[in-house]
């Protein structure tokens, strides 16, 4: 795992919503000035048509497309691609600093799956991650089907996906201080919605997880159920509440966070390949 | 007859009439639907495994709820030699296409239909599953 830390530093603690992405047509890693150029005139075109974000303020929207070569999981990985859009008020000099308004990038870690039966004029890049307004996200999405023909949708992530979430980053290795881990359900079938938010201390999560995984670096679906159950029966004893007939929705630990809605958070570069991986496999299941 | 779980309260058994078909429902929402159907198998005679079992699935239209594993419920099935069939509550046309379905099933068990047995009728629905 050779992520270089600083390179990655700025998607850690950044809220991104999910979206798979169907292999692009005719992309090329060596034209990523030309998109960006006509992905900024393209914004350019639908402010014109009156789909401006934010009302009456005139903001010149820079785009810049980049290359991120850290982030893949084999060589076959295409390299991540990041999108950035950034504002400058004409009012302000030419020279001052550029704000950034939203990011988004394309990956793909140990994608072999669906790399390995695409035809030759393809790109896989399954997963789309967005931070910033979901107008820019729109425009910016529009834009890549239209010229490369790929289909953005939103990527939800189950329960028992959640829950495998939850048993893998359990198991990492983190400092002394880590954070408590949470996972939050929600309660069918009531009048008024109830979430429930449910904290376990990190070392007695990671100690229940120990005694339940049997080969380090294996996990298996029995052994998530058992770790799951482990933690309904505790709360069940105390406050005679099924969790297992709520619905997991928010799974929380001091490596990343991730919400069913596809709303991850990453908390730590070390694991941050890691936790791709997972996420271009559920974006590739939802591809196929 | 519905019931949570089983077994049934022993007070109404004189009054009970005879039981010909067990449908145990499972939502796929709910984890603990499942270990409910679990534990209640349990109070099952053997008897009734010889087609006069059947497993539900409900709410299976909606993936992104999903909270059982599929390969549990299909091995909950081969286990206990019963058929599984899916029905999605929500939409009309398929609740009462499933619950003609398992009335059909009801007659064939309680030997309504002559020439058909509830045993060589779940083995039907079994070999045309595993195709």
């Amino acid at each position: 795992e050779n992520v270089d830390p600083q390179r990655t530093a700025f998607l850690l603690r950044k809220q991104w919503t999910l979206y798979s992405v169907s292999p692009l047509y005719g992309f090329s890693n060596a034209q990523l000035r030309d998109y960006a150029r006509l992905l900024s005139a393209f914004i350019a075109a639908e402010k014109q048509k009156g789909l401006a974000v934010e009302v009456g303020v005139e903001l010149d929207i820079k785009v810049a497309v980049s290359s991120l070569p850290d982030l893949k999981g084999s060589d076959q990985d295409q390299a991540a691609i990041l999108v950035q859009l950034s504002s400058r008020s004409p009012a302000s000099p030419k020279n001052s600093e550029e704000k950034l308004v939203w990011l988004g990038w394309f990956c793909c870690v140990a994608g072999d799956d669906l790399s390995q039966n695409v035809p030759e004029d393809f790109t896989c890049l399954p997963l789309f991650l967005a931070n910033g307004a979901e107008s820019y996200t729109s425009i910016v999405g529009s834009w890549f089907q239209k010229t490369f023909d790929c289909c953005f949708r939103r990527l939800a992530i189950s329960p028992l996906n959640l829950s495998w979430m939850a048993a893998m980053w359990t198991g990492c290795k983190v400092e002394k201080t880590a954070s408590a881990m949470e996972l939050v359900f929600s309660v069918p079938c009531l009048p008024q919605p109830l979430d429930i938010s449910y904290a376990i201390h990190p070392e007695d999560a990671k100690a229940l997880w120990d005694t339940v995984q049997k080969t380090p670096g294996e996990i298996t679906q029995e052994e998530v159920d058992v770790f799951m159950d482990c933690l309904y029966s505790h709360f069940h004893r105390h406050f005679k509440i099924h969790l297992s007939a709520t619905k997991l929705v928010k799974v929380s630990t001091a490596i990343a966070s991730a919400h069913c809605d596809g709303i991850v958070k990453f908390l730590q570069s070390q694991y941050l390949t890691g936790v791709l991986m997972l996420l271009t496999e559920l974006a590739i299941s939802q591809i196929q | 007859h519905l019931a949570t779980s089983l077994p049934l309260p022993s007070e109404r058994d004189h009054l009970r009439p005879r039981i010909d078909l067990i449908a145990f429902m499972i939502d796929i929402k709910s984890k603990y639907s499942l270990k409910n159907v679990e534990a209640s198998l349990a109070h099952v005679d053997a008897s009734f495994f010889l087609g006069k079992v059947c497993f539900l699935v409900t709410g299976v239209g909606r993936v992104n709820y999903c909270s059982v594993e599929m390969n549990a419920i299909w091995k909950l099935g081969e286990v206990y030699c019963s058929p599984v069939l899916f029905c999605e509550l929500e939409l009309e046309g398929i609740r009462v296409a499933t619950a003609q379905r398992l009335l059909r099933m009801l007659q064939i068990c309680a030997g309504h239909v002559p020439g058909v047995s509830a045993l060589s009728f779940s083995s039907l629905m079994r070999s045309s599953a595993d195709e």
